[in-house]
């Protein structure tokens, strides 16, 4: 079994490898083949492994000794529970998917095998984070997944809005990483060791802790250490204020998109909150800090969603807003909820992503969703697996979405954490908004009239299309998917519905495993809830099988909000079309803040960024230039020259001056000796 | 004991290597003196070797010792042993030295003998330092590396390299004359003995340890550099040829970092523990000053040195620390420095020497041209930017959770590294090689030849194996930096 867990991480690491060290050697066949082949090596074993554990064979054990210092021995190794099996069987299938995908996708990208590589890179990482027995490795995954995700936006790197928005993500993701170092390394201060099951098994003796952070205010430890935690998830799964690098991250090609940024690496947050369930079910205020955060950005993420029109933005918000759900869960101290929305979510948003993907290649690299529509009869798959999504991201009875959202809004309502209430209403109001942008996107793209003029889809102004045009231009390869320029669009080859096929079946039918997931203590001892936070099982209890869910959700609130917000988007994007900029010209202020994404950007731009480059080079001209070498060090060789300047005056190098000199001091020194005579 | 005095060998071999290579003479024989040059440097390595092999890292003081008397009426001995720290070290500076007589091969076309020389010499008087047990010695060896640098940079330096030269010269000699003093005061207080087993052992009052704590504060200080006395390495650098910033980078700042441990720490240990928080404030004042500084650069190889100056305050920071996780993370992040930092500098260093421009306005989009060279740029820059799996995670990582355990605000500030850290240096990635080509110089650019390709594979071993597998190098260390702490804890005053 051990060499299986091996095999699951090394597997696509061979893959990155391979592809990326020998790409050339093995070409654009050989560099496919060789990752997907050993994804499905990784798939297979994950998938046995999970059986395993199912089985009831968990694993913790060290891999290898990384580093010993002083007392401190931290191992490489891996953690083999139902948490993290089931990241793995989620991780590995999806990613395998999305390398299908890119296939079609990608077919004509010059750096074709350096994708493949990145994408098996990002896969091995993330299965080291998932598959951590401690902290050092978790957050050695953490940053390689950042890494990898620098490199996929930043792909296409002749554009400077890619090159721009990598950059961007890194460094924000960074922000969070500092507080989620902080918080380890209060955790190896005050547990001496960052091994989870040791520092879960002292946990107690934490609970008792406090901590002077600014003097004389003594703040229990394990809150300042959740919180900290939690800043590490607010960055990598971009919950406000820390959300800014998510749409921007839209510049990469669309596979990773998917992959990366939204089905796998922006839940890691999720996933390690749940994991470190122990520690944050010790703190009340860490929990109400993590619901608070997690209801604004479901809500308000939520909004923005319904003003964008580039059919990648809207889900990339969309994607926001569901992280949003997840962080409210752990919140409410539904975990299981949390993990349970991460991998429906993985599936339905992966098909969104996948088959904006399909419909932007279809478009020609068109991605505004006014220049589409009416694409319906024209891609039947794409729609058909584009709508299940939608529906399950609607939360539509039966759907996936529905049973992992409902189950987290009912555990918000049922909790009396401080902020409980607040976050009620955010996640029962986002169901209207969800549904809206949802349906929104569906009906603009697939429905109504088709807006876009056929012949000339190529001159439309896509942001995809110069950077191809850039990088085809120099590599000299056409560029037309298959396909002749300038047709009517037409449905995507097999290797990019197939996935979407694929991804679509687990987004309808996930969510039927709820009631041994939520309430069967799937996740065993994985996950710790304490016993006055237990939201989910309160409601477990009235929970009667998944058609008695469904039925019982008709006279519930949230699948009128539900109902409502696609009945509004119908009406808006099909029946009245005109009124959506009625509607906008009619709150200017309300549009425009939306339309900015209230501003964050511009305050980032402007106060972080300018003003640390400001400060960088004011710091230098002030400090560095002007006072140590300006003042300091120029400043004593010039008063060394200057008093040499003034001593050299006795060193004229004329004999007179030096003979007179010499007569004054004889005079002197006789004047001298005959006045003490 | 070995039959051949190994230390002896560490230090003398280079050195006659050097001389050697002088006699080669002029530049008519360049080939020849390239060649001596690097078999020199090669034998360096090699010979350097068997103290890794035979080093017993379970034992607790010095191995390897060799005591011969050298100035009778002073009382001077020939004195060299090494510890877990020396170790690692005397490897890195024999393992740079290889680099930079690779690194200067073609690149150094007029007085390739003196170049070549000047760099073996150099070494061999590194690894004097590293291996010194007496006092006089130590100071000898500590002066001497001051002459080849400084003729480094002033020959075969750039347009200013004189006021550059001069400010290293003088800014290092400046320190270490205080240090001298300290030397003479302890010579005589111990009753006329150079020994550092002796002066571990002498009771000082505090007003004298203060004292001498500060004399020796001042030339390791200047030799980090740590805040404010650290601008001439800017300059320096800047001047320097590439192989000069290489050994200044990788080497010369350790002595600094060395010094620390094997003098001001054993030697006057209540002061070092009383004056901790003044060179823990200076540290962070380096991390996070010199960090905001690196992003105001528009010189690669400014930029290269704040950062180096920002990673070295790692260094003090950890020694300053007093435990065990810190100290060793400060000598890890020396030895991990001098990698990445190499990197750095040749990867600049192969930039210049087809643009003969550092300035990053010059570049951008390079990687259309030199993928490959991109790729190890990448690697590099991403290891300077403390990403995990790299070396310079690690010395920056176990500083940082040593900081933790003495006040949260220490590795607070300490931690922001990892934000300007990752800041200067993918925006100066981000303005050299991504983006469309951004002019017809960097058109003309070609991607790495076989020589340069060698020695980046060779430095991304190093740090990738660092990175995923670090206990090797910690492991040499423990006894060592128990040892030193132990002699830290217990008073000195008498």
């Amino acid at each position: 079994m051990q060499t299986l867990y091996l095999i699951v991480p090394l597997a696509p690491l061979l893959g990155a490898l391979l592809a990326g060290l020998l790409g050339r050697l093995i070409g654009r066949r050989g560099a496919h083949s060789v990752t997907i082949a050993l994804m499905i090596v990784a798939f297979g074993a994950a998938l046995a492994v999970f059986r395993d554990v199912l089985d009831g064979n968990t694993f913790n054990g060290a891999v290898y000794t990384w580093l010993i210092s002083g007392d401190v021995r931290f191992d490489i190794g891996f953690l083999i529970d139902r948490l993290s099996a089931t990241m793995m069987v989620v991780v590995t299938f999806v990613s395998l998917m999305v390398h299908i995908y890119t296939i079609g996708y990608m077919a004509d990208d010059p750096g074709y095998q350096r994708f493949f590589s990145y994408i098996s890179l990002f896969t091995f990482a993330m299965l080291m984070l998932v598959m951590s027995n401690n902290f050092v490795q978790l957050f050695f995954g953490w940053e390689a997944v950042g890494l990898v995700s620098y490199l996929l936006i930043g792909f296409w790197y002749t554009r400077p809005t890619a090159i721009y928005a990598n950059m961007k993500a890194f460094l924000v993701n960074r922000v969070g990483d500092f507080g989620f170092l902080l918080g380890i390394a209060l955790v190896l201060a005050y547990t001496g060791s960052l091994d989870y099951a040791t520092v879960f098994g002292k946990v107690d003796q934490l609970a008792g802790m406090n901590i002077e952070i600014f003097g004389g205010h003594a703040w229990s430890l394990v809150t300042v250490i959740c919180i900290l935690l939690f800043i590490g998830a607010m960055g990598k799964s971009a919950q406000f204020p820390l959300h800014v690098w998510l749409p921007d991250s839209m510049e990469g090609p669309t596979p990773i998109s998917a992959l990366i940024h939204a089905a796998t690496m922006v839940t890691a947050g999720i996933f390690m909150v749940a994991r470190m369930s122990p520690m944050f079910e010790l703190s009340e205020t860490a929990l109400s800090f993590v619901i608070v955060i997690g209801a604004i950005t479901a809500l308000f993420m939520g909004l923005v969603a319904i003003v964008q029109n580039d059919i990648k933005r809207v889900v990339a918000y969309s994607t926001l807003s569901q992280l949003g759900y997840m962080t409210v869960a752990l919140g409410a101290s539904a975990y299981s909820a949390a993990i349970f929305h991460l991998a429906t979510h993985a599936f339905f948003k992966a098909v969104l992503f996948l088959g904006a993907g399909s419909v932007i290649i279809a478009m020609h690299h068109e991605q505004d969703m006014r220049n589409m529509g009416g694409l319906r009869k024209y891609m039947p798959i794409t729609y058909a697996t584009m709508l299940i999504a939608a529906l399950a991201s609607a939360g539509v009875p039966g759907l996936s979405g529905f049973f992992s959202k409902d189950a987290i809004i009912e555990a918000t309502r049922l909790s009396n954490l401080p902020g409980a209430g607040f976050a009620y209403f955010c996640v029962a109001a986002c169901v209207f908004v969800t549904a809206l942008y949802t349906f929104r996107l569906i009906f603009m793209t697939f429905h109504g009239k088709e807006r876009f003029a056929v012949g000339n889809a190529h001159a439309a102004q896509g942001e995809h299309r110069d950077a191809h045009a850039d990088a085809h231009a120099e590599h000299d390869h056409s560029h037309d998917h298959g396909h002749g320029h300038g047709g009517r669009p037409h449905e995507s080859p097999s290797v990019v519905t197939l996935p979407l096929i694929a991804l679509s079946i687990p987004a309808i039918a996930a969510g039927w495993l709820i009631g041994p997931v939520l309430f069967g203590n799937y996740f065993g001892d994985a996950i710790v809830v304490a016993p006055e936070h237990n939201g989910l099982a309160e409601f477990g209890k009235t929970f009667t099988g998944v058609l008695g869910m469904m039925t019982h959700a008709l006279f519930t609130l949230p699948f009128w909000l539900s109902m409502a917000g696609i009945a509004v988007a119908w009406f808006l994007y099909i029946k009245r079309t005109d009124l959506p900029a009625v509607i906008a010209a009619r709150f200017p202020l309300i549009y425009r803040i939306l339309d900015k994404k209230y501003y964050f950007d511009e305050f980032n731009e402007w106060f972080f960024a300018r003003g640390t480059r400001c400060l960088g080079q004011g710091l230098w001209r002030f400090g560095d230039v002007r006072v140590i070498d300006g003042f300091v060090v120029n400043g004593s060789a010039k008063l060394v020259g200057w008093m040499a300047g003034i001593i050299r005056h006795f060193q004229s190098g004329y004999i007179y001056h030096y003979a007179f000199t010499m007569i004054i001091g004889v005079l002197f020194l006789i004047t001298l000796l005959f006045m003490q005579a | 004991m070995n039959a051949l005095p190994l230390l002896s060998t560490v230090i003398w071999l280079p050195i006659l290597a050097g001389i050697a290579v002088l006699f080669t003479g002029s530049d008519r024989n360049a080939g020849l003196a390239r060649l001596l040059a690097l078999v020199g440097a090669i034998a360096g390595f090699v010979v350097a070797l068997p103290l890794w092999t035979g080093f017993d890292s379970s034992a607790s003081g010095f191995q390897f010792v060799e005591r011969e008397q050298w100035i009778q009426a002073f009382n001077v001995y020939y004195h060299l042993g090494i510890d877990g720290i020396s170790l690692l070290l005397i490897l890195l500076n024999c393992f740079t030295t290889v680099l930079v007589v690779i690194a200067g091969w073609k690149v150094i076309d007029s007085r390739v003998a003196q170049y070549m020389a000047a760099f073996l010499i150099l070494s061999g008087l590194m690894n004097g330092v590293f291996c010194a047990l007496d006092g006089l010695l130590f100071y000898v060896f500590f002066e001497a590396t001051l002459i080849p640098m400084f003729i480094v940079i002033g020959v075969w330096g750039g347009p200013n390299r004189v006021y550059a030269a001069l400010k290293f010269f003088l800014y290092t000699l400046m320190g270490s004359l205080l240090a001298l003093i300290a030397l003479i005061y302890l010579y005589l207080s111990s009753g006329g003995s150079f020994s550092f087993f002796d002066w571990y052992m002498l009771p000082i009052p505090f007003a004298a340890q203060v004292l001498v704590f500060l004399a020796f504060f001042l030339a390791f200080a200047v030799k980090v550099p740590m805040v404010p006395v650290h601008t001439w390495l800017p300059d320096a650098h800047v001047e320097a040829p590439t192989g000069g910033s290489v050994v200044l980078a990788a080497i010369m700042l350790k002595l600094g970092g060395y010094g620390f441990l094997r003098l001001s720490l054993p030697i006057v240990p209540d002061a070092s523990q009383a004056l901790s928080g003044f060179v823990i404030v200076l540290s962070l004042i380096a991390v996070v000053y010199i960090g905001l500084v690196a992003l105001a650069q528009s010189d690669m190889k400014k930029l290269i040195a704040y950062s180096s100056i920002s990673h070295m305050g790692f260094v003090t920071l950890g020694i300053f620390l007093f435990n065990s996780i810190a100290v060793e993370g400060a000598i890890i992040q020396m030895i991990s420095h001098g990698f990445i930092s190499a990197a750095l500098f040749l990867c600049v260093g192969v930039l210049y020497d087809r643009m003969h421009s550092r300035q990053i306005a010059d570049y951008g989009g390079v990687v259309n041209r030199m993928p490959v060279f991109a790729s190890f740029f990448m690697l590099f820059a991403m290891a300077n930017a403390g990403l995990p799996g790299t070396s310079g995670f690690v010395g920056e990582f176990m500083v940082i959770m040593g900081a933790a355990k003495v006040n949260f605000w220490y590795a607070f500030l300490a931690a922001a590294t990892l934000i300007l850290g990752a800041a200067y240096t993918l925006w100066m990635y981000k303005r050299v090689v991504f983006g469309a080509v951004a002019n017809d110089h960097v058109a003309a650019l070609d991607d790495l030849s076989a020589r340069e390709t060698l020695f980046m594979v060779v430095l991304a071993i190093c740090v990738l194996f660092m990175g995923i597998y670090p206990a090797p190098f910690t492991e040499v260390l423990h006894v060592s930096v128990n040892d030193l702490l132990a002699h830290v804890a217990k008073s000195k005053l008498p």
